[in-house]
């Protein structure tokens, strides 16, 4: 008894399995990795459906950090990438990893931080003036720490501001909590820290508690977003057909609008911006 | 936002399937796996047996995330499994979590399967079976402390976020589970809906495990 009902409960499940494999299979699939803020955003989620229904490629997100997403395709297991760093990118295609790169939007980053504001920078649209009074406060920041393009920019803002936050910081005011974006956002609110967030992340995240904007406007806080095809020769494995059609498609007119039309609370996340890149 | 907003029906079914089809899968191997090598352990004499003990055991604490990144390397496209084509799917996932609950399954059968012995083994040699044919009839003995060990084995791999996320990479609609939803919704501050599933989590396991113990006592009449 207990085996004939065990196996049937195997059977089901397997089938249930099996199913979703087999409808997978029946068509081309492409493996993406991306930024964690256009997929936490519901940036991706909105605007690929329509290039599936398109072409029948079905687009499989792995939503990591810049730098974690472009050392995954380094390895040859992704078939394209949707990052926004420009340096660690130069590096990536200097390296021979990457053949193309196309910006396809922007948008910015803004200095997030509690409403009490104890440092106050509240207004300012100037980022390295304001983390060099956030640490003269020296007021509570919370660091990504994980090669994230947001990461990459924040050490960046405080190289210009002459500042070396984990010498002068690190264990007090300056927090490094080697997340994503969202557990830092999670974390700034919990501790009433300031943070560097990109906008799309920011205006779709829930638990901002007595967070608000404080810098915003900083030419410095630009964040562009740019696809990068795979070498071909460097990774033969990479679907490059798909993975093209992809990176065209998000940069013709129809998908620049589709990304151009994704809001939030009535803002604007994403500027397209594939014919006249930032 | 709640649990009831924040998803429509068909994609909460799905993470939910997916959810108890890898986990299952996983223990099913598993169990495949772990039940022979406890069983072997508990009636062979072997040099290296008190060793392999041991390290069975110490195994139990197999941390998640390295057995994920083990993983992640031998499948990578440039690893040397990468031909399986098996990284970033639901069968990755699957080979993951049986690695995580063999010792469990392995070692828990092994202690379940040693009193039974003791006190049946000659009984069962003397019958004719030999060793190996003891360890069946030795499991079907111990029926309680062996759904015990597997039932083990499932809380850890339906309980687990380390190792998957890795080696599934929360792909939405293909490998997003329950514990990796829960981790994105976090992130995202939807802490409510988070909250919820993992309550449905913590329902799934419950049911499981009384599944588990209904089919163990019809098995008793």
């Amino acid at each position: 008894m207990k085996s004939v009902a065990l196996t049937m409960l195997l059977i089901l499940l397997g089938g249930m399995v099996g199913d979703r494999a087999a409808a997978q299979f029946s068509r081309q699939s492409i493996v993406l990795t991306s930024t964690t803020s256009v997929e936490n955003s519901g940036l991706l989620a909105k605007v690929l459906p329509l290039f599936t229904t398109k072409t029948g490629i079905e687009v499989r997100v792995i939503a990591q950090g810049t730098g974690q997403a472009l050392a995954t395709a380094a390895r040859g297991d992704a078939d394209l990438v949707l990052v926004h760093d420009p340096e660690a990118e130069d590096r990536f295609i200097a390296e021979g990893h990457g053949s193309e790169r196309r910006q396809i939007a922007w948008n910015d980053f803004v200095v997030v931080g509690p409403n009490a504001d104890p440092a106050h920078v509240a207004g300012g649209h100037d980022a390295v003036a304001g983390l060099t009074a956030i640490a003269a406060a020296p007021a509570p920041f919370v660091s990504r720490g994980d090669k994230s393009g947001t990461d990459a920019l924040e050490k960046r803002l405080w190289r210009k501001a002459g500042i070396d936050p984990v010498a002068s910081g690190g264990g007090a005011w300056y927090r490094d909590i080697g997340g994503g974006m969202g557990a830092a956002l999670n974390a700034a609110s919990a501790m009433a820290a300031y943070t560097l967030s990109d906008r799309g992340t920011w205006l779709s995240f829930n638990n901002k508690g007595s967070l608000v904007v404080l810098i915003e406007g900083d030419p410095a806080l630009l964040n562009r977003y740019d696809v990068i095809l795979l070498d071909p020769v460097k990774h033969p494995d990479a679907k490059q057909p798909a993975a093209r059609q992809l990176a065209e498609w998000l940069t013709s007119p129809e998908g620049q609008e589709a990304i151009g039309a994704y809001t939030m609370a009535g803002e604007q996340l994403f500027h397209p911006s594939a014919s006249s890149p930032k | 936002m709640d649990l009831w907003t924040a998803f429509n029906k068909d994609d909460l079914r799905d993470i939910i399937a997916l959810s108890l089809g890898v986990s299952l899968s996983a223990t099913v191997l598993a169990a495949l796996l772990g039940l022979p090598l406890g069983g072997i352990l508990a009636v062979y004499k072997f040099p290296g047996r008190r060793p392999l003990t041991i390290l069975l055991n110490g195994l139990l604490g197999l941390p998640p995330v390295v057995v994920g990144l083990t993983l992640y390397l031998l499948l990578s496209r440039s690893g040397p499994l990468g031909w399986l084509g098996l990284l970033f799917t639901p069968g990755g996932m699957v080979l993951a979590q049986a690695t995580l609950a063999t010792p469990i399954i392995g070692a828990l059968a092994h202690r379940a399967l040693q009193a039974p012995w003791h006190e049946y083994g000659d009984a069962l040699l003397v019958d004719g079976a030999s060793r190996l044919r003891a360890i069946p009839m030795l499991l079907v003995i111990a029926r309680p402390p062996v759904l015990t060990a597997v039932l083990a084995g499932f809380g850890r791999t339906i309980s687990e976020v380390g190792a998957i996320l890795i080696v599934g990479g929360n792909i939405a609609g293909y490998t997003r589970t329950m514990t990796t939803t829960i981790v994105l919704e976090t992130s995202k501050g939807n802490l409510p809906v988070a909250v919820g599933l993992g309550l449905v989590l913590i329902g799934l396991s419950i049911a499981v495990s009384a599944t588990g113990f209904m089919l163990g006592e019809k098995g008793d009449r």
